[in-house]
């Protein structure tokens, strides 16, 4: 019964919030949906913490018949396992914790209940997924997350850019939900079924068949697996279908802590980890997965350096992470891709709410560059931020002689990745093991970067027009009372004029303003997930990677590679010593521009304009979709429709007959009577025949 | 007769018929409740239907037969796939005389008259076992939509009336001939027993055309479309339910009824006359939906598309495909109805249908924007809405008969979200652009009464698709039967083993690799 509360109280408090909150009130909306993910989160640690102990089986819960036609058949089901169980706290601790924290963020709100019943609706559609035990509700959950996700992308509705922002996002996970749909036509077609536990068991059989695809005959196990990877890139932003999560951050914070950080989008990963057994029957599937990760991984991260808006900073250090967890799941460690899953869903969740904090305390200025010496403004934050920065740059120190290893969150996951990789022993490897390194060293920077732009250095909050908004506005009463009832107020970053950002330095002073802490609402969930920052790599390691605990602890639920877990303890010092001295040379790369010499940025974009614009312009993907494909939609629309339809169809179709008919017509000169009479005639006719026809017989 | 001991069918044609000489002689008044009544009447009737029917029983149940009228035969009869359609006729009838309530302003009796008509044709097409009593209601359906449109259609009624009319005729004079040639070649004009006999390969291929000239227009396919958009776009709002709500249903039924089951070799050998034709709609139609400024011809052109759904699973040859395309034609009915009526909600406060004179509804109408939303992802085929169900099993279906043709028409579900959701967008989220926009009210008690209980069935057809499967399970089953000795071989077909060899379909031979 644990596992249906889990599931439907969220889901139920969504619809009593949504569609009742006009007639319960703000607060008790808040109260409803905010209480039933504490109790969902309450449930979920005991079925967590009972895999951890052994003393837990896996089970399977049917709630209802859902589609039935011949072989298809498909249930409305919950199934715990540990690979479920990892999912199930790490959705429902941060999501209860964004609850709370959305009382403090979202308090001036006039839509609270509507927003807090969208945060529900897409824990329950999450959860869904999670528990899914076949991939028609997998889809089901992975569809149900994407219309949460665009309808909080959307929240403040007025802007025209959330707006895009959210028809962006939906239609962009459309074209992964293309791929993913058809891997499970083709899965059903190969299996006859589309019962997860079934088809893995029957993968490995398949190795080495062939399947006819588009006139091709190609591997069955490769195609089955891209197809599903499809969707899984569409989902976890994965390049090249990763253009929608920076836009993504036109949402509220909060959203982009829950959403478009620690749940959604890692559904891809979890995926991968779910078909484990699959995938690993294909290893050209598995290099495309561990290359896919690795170019996003590195791409994310270079991207990451040049951002100036505090949020799409984190949302490419967002993607870049999920790079690693997919090269992570290529290589075939399934357990430390789910490993940095759950860790980065704490820190990651930390630095968005604490981004959403120093947003809070600056009047929703959103631009780094009108920051700086925010560390004794708000020092609650700046702590909160600086734990989440030393987990995810994997701060920690490497384990010698047999004493125990000490380490931020990041430390255990990331390195392991980067070590499996080395470990695997194969091409694809190998490169993502260099790439992995080389993408630890920028997210040091940016990282580093964010957090020195942000809390130290001078003041440079003067020449921000949302302060000197909040001054003019704010003369005797709080500046509070402005902050979220205009929506205009957060903007993620639009502006694409990358020469301003560093060849003019931008004044500093506090232009009179007093940035304040944040309410105990929003600093409690920042102060969990710290703890979570600090501490979940060090509880949780030896479950989840560990050699023989973690195979206990997996216990079938994902591939458990323990050869490539035994030999990730034999590689070489160096390959364990590298993450270490890149994260200390990022760190002090960003020390040097943004601490001691903060002219050094604006010298290397002046030398290296045109590196910096392609960064700064995200490799300008946006600009080449558009070209490529939203232009000429739009292009072929207008021409199928003018030319097609009306100049060719029509023309020669009824336009053209009815030059012929109208003269008829105008004898009468009643048109449309006209008509119908003849219209009648010709069927009484037809009908007059064929009773002559028959009485002749 | 029947478990129920009345004639259950004739009584379903007789009242709304009845009710519509009845409105003829009252005053407008009266005459909406006289309409009202009747289809609430036929309603009841249709749940005591739903209820009688025996899942497993015989193929047809409620039959009457009164013997033969001339050239053809009084003979009613349903199966499960009928029924469903019977139930969707007569869920939506009294939702189109509410939607008409105030919004039509002229001529109150005749056009409620007009619809009762409608509601008897349309009951008939799909109760009907003589092919002659079909064609007569098939046909004659057309007379009062093409008055509901020339009368109470919008400025340029004429046109699309003339546009619809001659489109129709054309098919259904090459269908009758075709009925003429089958009944004298078969000797019966007993639709099940026509369902059974074999006509010769060379003779299918020629009737089967001239079927399809008659269905392809119905459904509409393309490039026999374009009187659909313009016919939503003049039709009175409740027309436009109707027309996209049943009318279109009335092709996918002619070709599960006739096409399928009487000619499945010619079928089988135009499997790509069909599919070309249904993939090229969906792009097609998709993308010109993007573009379009109307929100009538949106939905109207996103039907073409959602249609070829229907022509994509009834051609696939299996089960996924078929039930797929039978949910589809339920679940398009109840969607794109409920559009229309959302379009006609706002139609009616400013009169006019162009998508740049709306906008931030959402902030003025949020009720509106719920249940619109709601409609809008059932559309693009949001798993948990009627929309997902069919639309994957057809999707399904189709990638089992060709993987091409699986993997262009799923191509819709992105083009999909695309134009829903620009649509979306631009009426109900954004600025208040339009200060008359702006100003108009939410939802009424009324216009909540038709709009809510259209949701909850979306919904349960999303969630418990089997209520509306498991009736049609029986017949699907015999309509396979019929037409697999014909299936066309798939390409998609999995090859065991090291060698790429295109072996027969091989799932129950041993693997031959190892692992």
């Amino acid at each position: 019964m644990d596992v249906q509360l889990i599931v439907f109280l969220p889901l139920l408090a969504a619809i009593v919030a949504g569609l009742g909150g006009r007639i319960i009130g703000r607060v008790p909306a808040k109260i409803i949906t905010t209480g039933a993910l504490f109790a969902s989160a309450a449930l979920s640690w005991p079925i967590f913490l009972g895999f951890m102990a052994h003393s837990v089986e896996p089970y399977n819960v049917t709630i209802l018949k859902w589609i039935s036609s011949g072989d298809l058949q498909v249930n409305w089901s919950l199934q715990i396992d540990a690979l479920t169980a990892v999912m199930l706290v790490v959705v429902t601790t941060v999501s209860s914790l964004v609850h709370l924290y959305s009382w403090g963020y979202m308090a001036e709100d006039p839509d609270q209940p509507r927003f807090f019943a969208y945060l529900s609706l897409f824990t329950f559609a999450m959860l869904m997924l999670v528990t899914a035990d076949n991939l028609v509700q997998m889809f089901f959950g992975w569809e149900g997350v994407g219309l949460a996700s665009y309808l909080l992308i959307g929240f403040w509705y007025q802007k025209p850019s959330a707006n895009a922002a959210a028809l962006k996002a939906f239609v962009v996970n459309r074209v992964g939900d293309f791929g993913f749909s058809l891997g499970i036509f083709a899965t059903f077609l190969v299996f006859g079924t589309v019962s997860i536990p079934e088809i893995l068991a029957a993968a490995p059989s398949m190795a080495n068949s062939t399947i006819g695809f588009l006139g091709l005959r190609v591997d069955t196990m490769t195609l089955i697996c891209i197809l599903l990877f499809i969707g899984a890139m569409g989902k976890s932003a994965q390049l090249p279908l990763h253009t929608w999560l920076p836009d993504a951050m036109e949402g509220p914070t909060p959203v982009s802590a829950l959403i478009h950080a620690a749940t959604m989008v890692t559904a891809g990963v979890f995926m991968v980890c779910r078909l484990s057994p699959m995938f690993e029957v294909s290893p050209t599937a598995l290099t495309i997965v561990t290359f896919v990760g690795a170019i996003t991984a590195l791409f994310a991260a270079t991207v990451g350096t040049v951002q100036n808006d505090i949020k799409r900073v984190i949302a490419y250090s967002t993607c870049s992470q999920l790079g690693y967890m997919f090269f992570a799941a290529g290589v075939g460690a399934y357990g430390a891709a789910m490993f940095h899953l759950f860790t980065h869903a704490f820190f990651k969740a930390l630095l968005f709410l604490g981004a959403g904090s120093v947003i809070h305390a600056m009047h929703h200025e959103q631009d780094m560059r009108f920051y700086g010496g925010l560390r004794k403004e708000i020092p609650l934050t700046f702590w909160a931020m600086l734990f989440g920065t030393l987990a995810i740059t994997g701060v920690g120190i490497i384990q010698v002689a047999g004493l125990p290893s000490f380490g931020f969150a990041g430390f255990f996951s990331k390195d392991a990745i980067i070590e499996s990789a080395f470990a695997s022993g194969t091409t694809a490897g190998g490169i993502a093991f260099v790439v992995g390194i080389f993408a630890a060293l920028l997210t040091s920077f940016y990282s580093w970067r964010l957090i020195f732009l942000t809390f130290f250095g001078k003041p440079r909050w003067a020449a921000s027009e949302h302060i000197q908004h909040a001054i003019h506005d704010a003369h005797g009463h709080g500046h509070d009372a402005h902050d979220h009832n205009d929506p205009i107020q957060e903007h993620a970053g639009h502006d694409t004029r990358p020469d301003e950002a560093h060849a003019h330095e931008v004044p500093a002073g506090t232009g009179g303003y007093h940035p304040h802490e944040s309410p105990w609402t929003m600093l409690v969930p920042l102060g969990v997930l710290t703890l979570g920052a600090i501490f979940a790599g060090m509880v949780f390691h030896h479950a989840f990677i560990d050699l023989h605990e973690g195979a206990e602890f997996w216990g079938g639920s994902i591939h458990f590679n323990a050869h490539l877990m035994e030999d990730i303890h034999h590689v070489p010092l160096w390959v364990k010593l590298s993450p270490a001295v890149v994260m200390i040379l990022g760190f002090l790369i960003a020390y040097a521009a943004y601490i001691r010499d903060t002219s050094m940025p604006r010298r290397f974009v002046g030398q290296f304009g045109v590196l910096y614009r392609f960064l700064y312009n995200k490799w300008f993907f946006d600009e080449a979709y558009n070209v490529l494909f939203i232009r000429p939609s739009l292009w072929l629309g207008r021409v199928f429709w003018k030319r097609g339809d009306e100049g060719t169809i029509d023309r020669f179709g009824p336009n053209g007959a009815a030059g012929v008919v109208r003269v008829g017509n105008l004898l009468t000169s009643r048109l449309q009577t006209g008509y119908l009479y003849t219209y009648a005639l010709v069927m009484l006719l037809g009908l007059a025949a064929a009773a002559t026809w028959v009485m002749a017989r | 007769m029947n478990v129920l001991g009345f004639p259950i069918l004739s009584v379903m044609l007789a009242v709304p018929i009845v009710a519509g000489i009845l409105c003829l002689f009252v005053s407008s008044n009266a005459a909406r409740w006289v309409a009202l009544a009747a289809t609430l009447i036929d309603l009841a009737l249709g749940i005591l239907l739903w209820n009688a029917y025996q899942i497993g029983g015989p193929q047809w149940q409620f039959v009457e037969n009164a013997g033969a009228f001339g050239p053809f035969a009084w003979k009613l009869g349903i199966d499960g796939i009928a029924l469903m359609l019977i139930l969707l006729s007569v869920f939506l009838m009294p939702f189109c005389i509410l939607a008409s309530w105030s919004s039509i302003e002229h001529r109150i009796p005749e056009y409620m008259a007009s619809f009762m008509l409608m509601e008897t044709l349309m009951i008939g097409v799909f109760a009907a076992q003589d092919i002659f009593l079909f064609y007569l209601f098939f046909e004659a359906g057309l007379i009062p939509m093409y008055l509901i449109i020339g009368i109470w259609g919008g400025s340029n009624r004429i046109y699309a009336s003339f546009k619809f009319f001659l489109y129709t005729l054309l098919g259904s004079v090459l269908m009758l001939v075709a009925m003429l040639w089958m009944v004298q070649t078969a000797g019966t004009t007993d639709i099940p027993t026509l369902m059974a006999y074999d006509f010769p390969p060379q003779a299918q291929t020629w009737l089967f055309l001239a079927f399809f000239a008659s269905f392809a227009v119905k459904m509409p396919m393309w490039p026999v479309h374009t009187w659909l958009p313009d016919a939503h776009v003049q039709a009175p709002t409740a027309g436009s339910v109707i027309l996209a709500g049943v009318l279109l249903k009335m092709g996918g039924y002619g070709f599960i009824r006739f096409s399928l089951p009487m000619f499945p070799e010619a079928s089988s050998q135009l499997f790509w006359l069909v599919m070309g034709l249904s993939l090229v709609a969906i792009v097609y139609t998709s993308l010109v939906a993007l573009v379009q400024q109307d929100m009538k011809k949106l939905i109207a052109y996103s039907s073409v598309a959602h249609m070829a759904f229907v022509t994509i699973g009834l051609f696939a040859f299996n089960r996924q495909g078929l039930e797929g395309a039978l949910i589809v034609m339920l679940s398009h009915g109840l969607v794109s109805g409920a559009l229309f009526l959302c379009v006609g909600v706002i139609y009616d406060r400013l009169h006019t249908r162009e998508i740049d004179r709306y906008g931030g509804l959402a902030t003025n109408m949020p009720a509106y924007a719920v249940l619109f939303l709601l409609f809008t992802m059932a559309s693009i085929g949001l798993p948990g809405t009627a929309g997902f169900v069919g639309e994957f099993l057809s999707l399904v279906g189709a990638y089992k008969a060709n993987s091409f043709v699986g993997a262009v028409a799923t191509t819709g579900i992105i083009l999909g979200a695309a134009y829903m959701l620009y649509l979306y967008w631009r009426v109900s989220y954004g600025v208040q652009r339009n200060a008359d926009a702006a100003a108009m009210p939410d939802l009424t008690r009324r216009e909540l009464a038709i709009l809510a209980p259209i949701a909850a069935v979306v919904l349960w057809m999303g969630i418990y698709p089997e209520s509306f499967l498991a009736p049609m399970r029986n017949d699907v089953g015999l309509l396979l039967a019929r037409v697999e000795r014909a299936a066309p071989e798939s390409d998609a077909h999995l090859a065991m083993g090291s060698a790429p060899k295109a072996a027969a379909p091989a799932a129950h031979a041993p693997a031959a690799g190892g692992h």
